[in-house]
């Protein structure tokens, strides 16, 4: 029996089918949801979102947003989510670089603004470890530490 | 003579108006696409939003959740969040919208106070004497979540606070191009709605214990309620604005369809009257000929 797994995120659909297992970043650890699971609510929190599907495997970063678990259906709801196939690799890592720059020139008291670029900085370290674990495909093994944010 | 120019006259002004319609279709066809794009984009995440509300108002034990599903044992106060237009040569859009709140104040025997968003609402309101509590207008063309927010803060504050014990919204429902309907519908506080499939989830009591909630409870629901409940404002002002810009487009394009009519018609009439004028000086003309022959 496949569970329905919908992702969305504040501005589109992202991922919509019948899987065989989510595997979440909940706000109290990674969390595999199987069908017929009970129902849950959690926060989620910046991380990868693993949809199993047979032996396929898609893969998702997130950053943060809730989750809905009913026995036939788990409902994302991302702040903004994207599959890794989407991730601009190349982009994600100048974002990086920039936003480390404007962290290391940082002066000032604009806390807003500091934590802005912060985020932006954890966002494309995420994409960035997201897609180097596991856009090579065949690579199965589980590496400690992933799904959660640094 | 002076009937024909008069009808030239008018001619003329008919076929102005036609173009000042057809430009405001052709802007009104533009913002259409950009809002009707604006709402699928954020229709998935507000209906799922919607869904997770009402399945955690069918929660067992629910009104110890949280306080925005608490029903008041007496309502003595109703907050109605009214959503119109800034601007009119919207068809009937505004019209309809001011009916509904009409149809759905009359049978209402408690006091109701009005939020609206839009000035024609609000004028429309001020007019019929209602009790306005704040109003807002002027929104951008393309509203974030950023801007309506507050609107919809307003409501959850006002009900936390014990000034309403029920609030409402009343907006216009985007079907499809052609079709709007104006709805009104119970925001807080939150309840499930009888058709959907929430019920049947309530039914099972499989998993009598209702959800499972991480990190905890309290803390979970205090992020998700107020902010699931302030996005529904958002979605609807969006449906809203789609809904306008399609009515006004539907509306200017039937009037460019009748000024061109009117044009023709008037054309015609023209026609026949300057017709008719060289007629007359034709006969003016054989009539003076004969006239000077007979002499």
């Amino acid at each position: 029996m496949p569970i329905r797994c919908e992702i969305v995120s504040q501005d589109r659909i992202v991922f919509e089918d019948d899987v065989d297992m989510v595997i979440l970043p909940g706000a109290m650890g990674e969390m595999g949801i199987l069908p017929g699971h009970a129902p849950l609510l959690s926060s989620l929190k910046m991380g990868v979102i693993r949809v199993k599907r047979g032996d396929q495997e898609e893969v998702f970063t997130a950053t943060g947003g809730f989750v809905e678990v009913q026995p036939d259906i788990v409902t994302v709801m991302a702040d903004a989510a994207e599959n890794i196939d989407e991730i601009d690799e190349e982009r994600a890592q100048k974002a990086m670089e920039r936003a480390e720059k404007l962290l290391e020139e940082y002066s000032g008291a604009d806390t807003e603004n500091y934590l802005q670029i912060q985020a932006a900085l954890r966002r494309s370290n995420l994409r960035l470890k997201a897609v180097s674990q596991f856009r090579k495909r065949g690579q199965r093994s589980r590496p400690p530490g992933m799904g959660r944010s640094e | 003579m002076a009937n024909a120019r008069e009808v030239k006259q008018r001619i003329k002004s008919v076929k102005n108006i036609s173009q000042v319609t057809r430009a405001l279709q052709a802007v009104s066809a533009s913002k259409v696409r950009k809002a009707i794009e604006q709402m699928e984009d954020t229709r998935p995440y507000s209906v799922k939003a919607w869904q997770v509300l009402q399945h955690i108002a069918g929660q067992p034990g629910r009104s110890s959740l949280h306080p925005l599903l608490i029903q008041r044992p007496e309502v003595k106060q109703i907050i109605a969040i009214v959503i119109s237009s800034d601007r009119g040569l919207a068809g009937a859009y505004n019209a309809n919208i001011t009916r509904t709140v009409d149809d759905w104040a009359v049978s209402l025997s408690t006091p109701v106070k009005y939020i609206t968003v839009g000035k024609r609402g609000r004028d429309q309101l001020l007019w019929r004497g209602r009790d306005i509590l704040a109003e807002f207008s002027g929104l951008p063309g393309r509203p974030s979540y950023v801007d309506i927010a507050p609107i919809g803060q307003l409501a959850v504050d006002q009900f936390l606070a014990g000034e309403a014990d029920e609030v409402f919204l009343i907006y216009t429902q985007f079907v499809n191009r052609m079709v709007h309907k104006p709805v009104v519908k119970k925001l807080l506080p939150l309840e499930t709605d009888p058709e959907s499939r929430v019920k049947k989830f309530a039914d099972e009591e499989s998993h009598s214990g209702g959800y499972i909630f991480e990190p905890d409870q309290q803390s979970l629901l205090d992020a998700i309620i107020p902010r699931f409940t302030v996005l529904q404002v958002f979605h609807a002002v969006i449906e809203s604005q789609a809904s306008e810009h399609s009515a006004r487009m539907v509306a200017m394009k039937n009037a460019t369809d009748n000024a061109t009519d009117l044009a023709d018609a008037l054309q015609l009439e023209y026609n026949k009257a300057r017709q008719q004028a060289i007629t007359n000086e034709m006969l003016d003309i054989a009539g003076g000929a004969e006239a000077t022959n007979t002499k």
